[in-house]
Parts: C-alpha cells; structure tokens; sequence
C-alpha cells in the first residue's frame, strides 16, 4: 500500500510540473513559431524572410544589435573599470564605493530615462537649457534622443552585471597566483595584463554577455528616448506593432516573427555564457586568507575618489533628484523655484486620481499575487527536476530553462496569442492577462533559487525522514519545506521587487482599467503629462528603495539568527 | 658570515604580535625549516623574507644586499628580490601551459630566446615534466602542480627558494616522494631552503635546522637531532613526536607522586630553578619508558587502563595518580595486560617548570590567522 502512495504523489507532482510549464511557458512560445511560420494553412520560411526584409523590421534588428553591441562594450569597460578600483586598489571608502556601484540594479531604466529626457532632450531639458539661456550657448550641449544618449542611459542601469561578476572574481582569487607572478619578478602592471586580467576574463565576458541579452530585449529606454526621433529596436517595434495594428494580422505577423529573432539571439547569447561559464571558468578561488596586495593610487587616491563619487552623483543622484523635482512642479518646463514647487501632485496621484490609484494598487497586488502563485510552483517543479527520479524529466528541466531564454515582450506576446479567446479563454484587457504573463516572465527567478536551494538538501535526509516511518508528503512538509524555506523567500523577493517596476510586460497587456505602476508612468509621459509621470516615478523609487531595504535588512536578520 | 641574516624581526598585526624579535642566520646551502601550530608566526616571517609584508621592526639581509630594513626604511619589492617562491595553493596559473609558467619569470628578466628555451627545459627535465609541457596545468594532479611550481622556482637558479608549506596540499604518498625531490634538487642547485611546516616529520626529514615558533617568539634553533633529543621547553617537547607528562612534587631528594616519593628518576636532578618551585614536570616519550618487575622495589606504580594493537606498535594507558601516561612498545614486547599493576621506569627524563610556557595559554586568542 505504501509503495502505491508514493508512486502516485511522484506521478501527480511529475503531472502538475509539466501541466504548469506547458500552458505558462510552451503554449504561447510555440503559438508565436506557429504565427510567424503557418501562414494560411501552409509552413512558409520565405514569408518570413519577406518580413525580415521590410525596412522597419531589418532596421529595428540592426538597432537592437548596434545598441545593445554599444551598451556591452561601455558597460563592460565603466564595470570592469570599477571591480577592479574596489577591490584592487587603496581607495578610500571602498566598501562604501562599492555598495554604491550596485544602486543602479535597483532603480527601473526607464525612469532613468525619463530623468535624462527631463535633463538632455536637446530643447526642453534642463541642462541644455542652462547652457543655452544662462552661458550662451547657440545649440544644445548633448542631445539625449539619439543612439550615444541611449547607450549612455542603458550603460549607466546595466554595467553592474559586469561588475559583480568581476568584483567577485577578483575578490575570490587566489592572491597567491598573483604573488607567485610578483617573486617571478612581475611588476603590479605586468601582472594586471598577464595574470590577473587573463584570470578573470571568463567573468568579464560572462557578465558582458548579460548585458547584452538585457539591453537587446530592453524596452524602456529606447521608448523613451528612441521613438521621439525614430529609433526602434526589437522590443520597442513588437509594442508599436501590437498597439497600433489594433490586431490586425499582418502587424502580428511582423511581430511573431521579431519575437522569434529575438528569441533566437538570446538563446546564443545564453549559450555561448553557458560555455564561457563551464568552459572557461578557471579554478582560482583562495585557500590561503591573505590579502591580495593593493596598487597604491598614491596621488591618484583622491583624485580617483572624486571620480567615483562624481560618477554615482551624475548617474544615480542627478537623475533622483531630477525626478522628484519635476515631480513637485507646477507646470513642466518651469526653472525650479520655490514659487513654482508643490505637494500638491503627489497629494493628487496618491489619494485622488482613479487612474494613478488604480496603477499602484494594480502593481502591488500583480507583484505579491505572482510572488506567491510562482513560489509554490516554483518549488514543485524544483523538487521534481532535483529529487525525483521519474522518467521524462528531461523534458521538464527543458521547459524549466525556457523562461530564462525569453524576453518578456515575447513572453507578453505569446500571451497575446494564447489568451485572447481564441482557445476559449479571453483574459485580454484584464489583470489577469498580465497575472499569466508575470508568473511565465519569473517562473525562471523561482526555478533558480528553489533549486539551489534544494540542492543543498541531501537526499539522506528524506529519506531518515521516511524510514522514521513518513510518508512522502509527511517528509516534504517536515523536513524538505522548512529546510528550503530560504529558497522560497528568495524566489518571492526576486519575483516581487522586480514585478512592482516591470513595463517590458505590461506594457503590452494593458487595458484601461489595468496599467500597472510602470505603464501609468510611460503613459502619462507619451500624453504629455510629464510632471505627474515624475511624480509617480518618484513614488515608485520610494516604494522599491523601501522594499530593497526592508528585504536586505529582513535577509540580513535572517543569516544573523 | 651567515648568507641570509634576519635581526631583530618584528611584525604587529593591530595589537597582535606575530613576530616578536626574530633571529635567524642561514648558511649558503642549507635548508631551515619554520616549524609551528598554525598562527605561530611562520608564514609571516617568510612573507616578509620575500618582500610581501614590510617589517615594523629589524632588518633582513642576504649576503651583501640589505632587503627590508626598518631603521633605514628601506624596502625591496618582491619582484626584485630573486627569490624562488613555492606556495602551499601551488599558484600555477591556469591560462598558461606548463612550459610558459615555468618559462614566464625568464621572460619577465627579458633574457635571450635561447636562454630562455634552455633553463626552461632543464626545469622541466630537473622536475620530470618535460614531456607534458605543452599541456595546461589543469589536467596534472596535485603533485604536478607543485613540480611546476617548483620548475618556475627552479627556472630564475635563484640563490634562495621560499616553500610555504609546499606539501600540504598534497596527498600522503606524494608528500613523502615530493620531500625526496626537493631535497634532491637542493644538492643539485645548491640553493638555501626557508621552509615552512607544521609537520614535523617534513622538517626533521627535510632540514638541516629546525626552528620552532610559537606565538611568534622563536622556542628553540638547532639539528632535528637536538631539537627532538633536547627540547628547550614543554611546547617543545610537546609539539615534536610522541609525549607523556607527570606532575610531580619536588623536594631536595626526589620526587612524590600522590604522597608517595622516589627518587630521581635515573639519577637525573631537575634544574635548581624548578626545584626551587616545589614542583615540575617530567616529561618522557612513550617509546622510553619501561615496564619494571611489578614485585620490586623501584619504579613507579600504575594500573594498565587501556591497551591497544596499532600494528607495528602496541600503545598503552596507564593510571598514575591522577595522571595517564602514554606508553608505547614494539609488538614483540609481550607486556602486561589491561587491569594489570606495573612499575614505570624513565630512563631518559627532561624536567620542565609547572606552568613555564603553558602560562602563554592565554594569549592563544592573540592568534593570527
């Protein structure tokens, strides 16, 4: 008896993991194939080569590639750059430095974006305006809509992935490999470009290929900046597609087809990481505790220190405060005055305005409501994939790993496609559209941490557990739950800080009622309303600072105890 | 004149101590090895001989050529110091063959190709590698790690070769071949070895000196043979080999063992000063100890508590007072069996001060790390 009821709690887990992956993730994924490939009832590859072959849809690709190759390379030059400042030099304040470093993960792009629009749009931005009205100049100093304004904005929000991964690394290192170089008679400088750079490069190149996949399915910044004057990348033209075609097929074509190159290319990009990280990752971390020697900067030290503190009050600070400021105007376009400042636009989309109301309270409980649905599931499908030895598993550790591939303005699109009512289900202009959507888009951030955290949970330990004399379930809810319980706290803040800022998503799901914190902010800047797009901003980079804060200090807590 | 001189070393940590006042002359040639538990200082002390930590205070010279000197402020990087270095992580680099690890600080000296490419290949023949040089490091095992450490070390023919603790990454069986090739290397090249270990048996078979730290004060310099046959203190004696201690009450002549007196063991008187205290410690190897005729009169008496075949040995407990003492004998020694009464002779006992250096015990939280 005890035989069959284990057998049957592995199939049903086995059922339900494959069940959730296969109508979140592989139904509208091969629903966006099935679209750009069948045209009327036939499989047609030179159709599809006829769309590439439109101006605006090679023009888009070409875009994604040149920005995003733009963004790599800064933000792998200003990432590397500082890792190796932080950890590898006397600055002064490192610790402080590098905290710093990693403030631009935290706040969205977009309202970075809209900052430096506030700031450096060739006619109305602040600073251009100073330099024209105040010091004389005849033409904008910088103008933010074009494809350098873009690559800055995008690199100031993105080289943090090349910079953990090589501040890591470099603080992981063996110091010995480096000594060993020093009493071979190497000086500091022959050592950084023959030993230390050549050791590290497998994670220089491993986050700069994060970069690139982000800025490549980026959205945000080049609708910002970008569409004013006619620059769309592959995301960017999907949303124009879809909003504007009001569904006709043609522009849903076009746009299964850009979501099928996207998709493409960030698989490579995933793939080629995946080499790099197993291929190329050298066995360098330290036994021996000592200190790696640190290059004195001597008279660079404050210099350097000037820099860096420049550096974060340009790109994190300006930009802020640029939102709150504008935030808190009376009108846009006004110079910042006290005469012209009020509370009273924060009091209006806080307490009055249905639809600013409508956003926040849309944001907060899309993000808790995915959190939870996606923690759960998240750690079935985890359980099955790690522990359990069922047959097809293959199938599902495939499905498991799609996510992570696909970029959310594909994820948004294949829910078009799949929830549309066109197979008897229509959640379009609903939240819950954007419900199915998010749980697809973070399925991946769930699968990640569950399993790690799985991982750790040695199989001896279930089954002491059930030689004790519990059953299956009895040993997953006492001893396999409470032991990956971190696991799934992880899951849900990495699910639910990002889900209260997304756009990429929920921009191209939304209905009247259904904007989220990120699309009222996008939209209320398309109508013109920039002065209550920065206010909001400026509640939401409350709200997310606020949770970033509370949650290191809830983690913090947690490792103390 | 020695070759390499250190005076008067001192190294702080904050408020720690990791070196307190080191000497130490080496010949050309001859091997040291640092001995101590972990934190004792050692590896300090070779890092500031290669030039990695400055010294807070003294100097360190080596023949001609002052290297690191406080009172002068004076200071030569590593890089400048041509010293062979092999580090106990064997900090082979990965991203290179085995040939251009060895060949790069020949590179770095921007010697001729030829040179180059010939004391490349010596090294490689000298450490048996020459055939995989071409490969990356990654496939050798631990131990042709090191041996391309060591052919890096060997590759600059440096005056003086720096191992910290260059085999205690190794697995048992290579530890023990590693120590004859190094060795042999030495006679080859003539080099000096500063070596550090906290394995005794590596510095006794390795060394022609041995020093022993503690806490960063130096306990005891001389031969294997000295250090092992007459340890300076109760660390000593305790950290190299095998040892049993006795607490004794002392008087003018002899000891008492829970009320009981006897004489001086083979006739050996402890030093005035520890008479002078009223107590020491007898400290023995468990090897030198025998069991005497349990009727007779001499010896000291106890009971077998524990006994315990080791193969080639046969390790006993024995209750005296309220003290165990660790005996050991060859297995062919038929000896008595547990719950038996023995006598214990100690033919060859050293007397140490109650307390001496265990009163340090306290500063052990003043450990580096």
């Amino acid at each position: 008896m005890g035989k069959t009821s284990r057998f049957g709690t592995a199939q049903l887990l086995f059922v339900l993991s494959v069940g959730i992956l296969v109508v979140i993730v592989a139904v509208p994924m091969l629903l966006i194939f099935f679209n750009a490939f069948w045209v009327s009832g036939h499989f047609n590859v030179a159709d599809v080569i006829r769309v590439l072959r439109q101006s605006e849809t090679y023009e888009a690709l070409l875009n994604s590639l040149f920005l995003s190759s733009g963004v790599t390379i800064t933000g792998t030059l200003v990432g590397t750059f500082f890792a190796w400042l932080v950890t590898r030099t006397d600055l002064p304040l490192k610790k402080t430095m590098k905290l710093l470093f990693l403030v631009p993960f935290m706040l969205p792009a977009f309202i970075g974006a809209l900052a430096w629009k506030m700031l450096l749009s060739p006619r109305a931005g602040y600073i251009n305006r100073l330099f024209m009205d105040v010091f004389g100049f005849s033409s904008p100093i910088f103008d933010i809509y074009t494809y350098a304004g873009i690559i800055l904005v995008e690199t100031m929000y993105l080289f943090p992935f090349v910079f953990i991964q090589v501040s890591g690394a470099l603080e992981r290192m063996d110091p010995t490999l480096e000594e060993s170089a020093r009493i071979s008679g190497a000086d500091l400088f022959t050592i950084t470009r023959k030993i230390t750079i050549p050791l590290v490069m497998p994670s220089i190149l491993s986050g700069a290929l994060l970069i690139m996949l982000y800025s490549m399915a980026h959205f945000g910044t080049v609708a910002v900046l970008g569409v004013e004057t006619g620059i769309y990348n592959i995301p960017t033209l999907i949303y124009e597609k879809i909003h504007q075609s009001a569904g006709s097929f043609d522009s849903i074509r076009t746009a299964t087809v850009l979501a099928t190159v996207l998709v493409i290319t960030a698989a490579f990009i995933l793939w080629l990481q995946n080499r790099v990280l197993n291929q190329g990752r050298y066995q360098i971390i330290a036994g021996k505790s000592f200190r790696p020697s640190e290059l004195k900067l001597r008279t660079w030290r404050i210099p350097m220190l000037v820099f860096c503190l420049l550096y974060i009050g340009l790109t994190i600070v300006l930009p802020t405060v640029t939102i709150f400021m504008v935030g808190g105007l009376k009108t846009y376009g006004l110079p910042f005055v006290s005469e012209n400042m009020t509370w009273e636009n924060y009091r209006y989309i806080l307490f009055e305005w249905d639809l600013t109301r409508d956003a926040i309270w849309n944001s907060v409980s899309l993000g808790l409501s995915a959190a939870l649905i996606t923690m759960f599931a998240g750690v079935i499908i985890s359980y099955v994939i790690v522990k359990m030895k069922v047959r097809g598993k293959g199938i599902l550790e495939f499905l498991g790993m799609l996510p992570f591939s696909v970029p959310g303005s594909v994820i948004a699109l294949g829910v078009i496609l799949a929830w549309s009512g066109k197979y008897g289900v229509n959640l379009y202009n609903t939240v819950w559209i954007i419900l199915v959507a998010y749980v697809a888009r973070y399925m991946a951030f769930s699968l990640k941490a569950n399993s790690a955290a799985l991982e750790q949970v040695h199989d001896s330990l279930v089954e002491a557990a059930r030689a004790s004399g519990a059953t299956m379930w009895q040993a997953l809810k006492d001893v396999v739950i409470p032991l990956v319980r971190p696991g799934m706290m992880a899951a849900f803040f990495l699910i639910f800080l990002p889900a209260l800022r997304e756009l990429t998503v929920s921009v191209l799901l939304y209905g009247p009622t259904t904007r989220t914190i990120g699309v009222a902010i996008y939209t209320l800047n398309e109508d013109g309303e920039t002065v209550y797009s920065a206010a909001l901003a400026g509640i939401a980079l409350v709200i997310i600072v606020t949770g970033e804060i509370l949650i290191k200090r809830l983690v913090a807590g947690k490792n103390n105890a | 004149m020695a070759y390499i001189e250190l005076r008067q070393v001192s190294k702080h940590f904050g408020d720690v101590v990791a070196v307190d006042r080191l000497d130490l002359n080496i010949e050309q040639g001859e091997c040291i090895a640092m001995l101590g538990p972990s934190g004792c200082g050692k590896t300090t002390t070779l890092r500031m001989v290669a030039g990695f930590e400055d010294l807070d205070d003294g100097e360190i010279r080596v023949g001609e050529r002052c290297l690191s000197s406080k009172k002068k402020n004076f200071y030569v990087p590593p890089e400048d110091r041509n010293f062979g270095m092999v580090f106990q992580a064997f900090a082979v680099w990965p991203h290179l063959s085995i040939y251009e690890n060895v060949a790069f600080p020949l590179r770095i000296r921007k010697l001729p190709k030829e040179e180059i490419a010939k004391r490349t290949e010596e090294a490689l023949k000298h450490t048996n590698l020459f055939s995989v040089a071409s490969n990356r490091p990654d496939d050798l095992s631990g131990g042709g790690k090191q041996r391309v450490a060591l052919a890096r070390a060997l590759a600059i023919r440096p005056d003086v070769m720096l191992l910290d603790e260059p085999l205690s990454s190794l697995d048992p069986h290579f530890r023990e071949e590693m120590r004859f090739e190094i060795k042999d290397l030495q006679r080859r090249f003539g080099f000096s070895i500063l070596y550090v270990t906290h394995d005794q048996s590596e510095a006794m078979a390795l060394s022609d000196r041995i020093l022993v730290m503690r806490l960063g004060v130096v306990q005891q310099t001389g031969t294997p043979l000295e250090v092992y046959g007459r340890p300076s203190n109760r660390f000593v004696f305790e950290f190299i080999g095998l040892s049993s201690f006795i607490e004794t009450a002392l008087d003018a002549d002899g000891m008492s063992i829970d009320g009981a007196s006897y004489p001086w063991p083979n006739g050996v008187r402890p030093a005035e000063d520890i008479r002078a205290d009223g107590r020491g410690v007898l400290a023995v190897r468990p090897f030198e100890i025998e069991f005497l005729d349990p009727a007779g009169g001499a010896g000291v008496p106890g009971v077998v508590t524990r006994k315990v075949f080791l193969g080639e040995t046969i390790d006993y407990r024995i209750q005296v007072g309220g003290t165990e003492v660790r005996v050991q004998k060859t297995r062919r020694d038929p000896g008595p069996s547990v719950g038996e009464n023995v006598k214990l002779g100690f033919p060859q006992p050293h007397w140490y001060r109650v307390g001496g250096d265990r009163d340090q015990e306290s500063d052990v939280r003043n450990q580096i790390s």
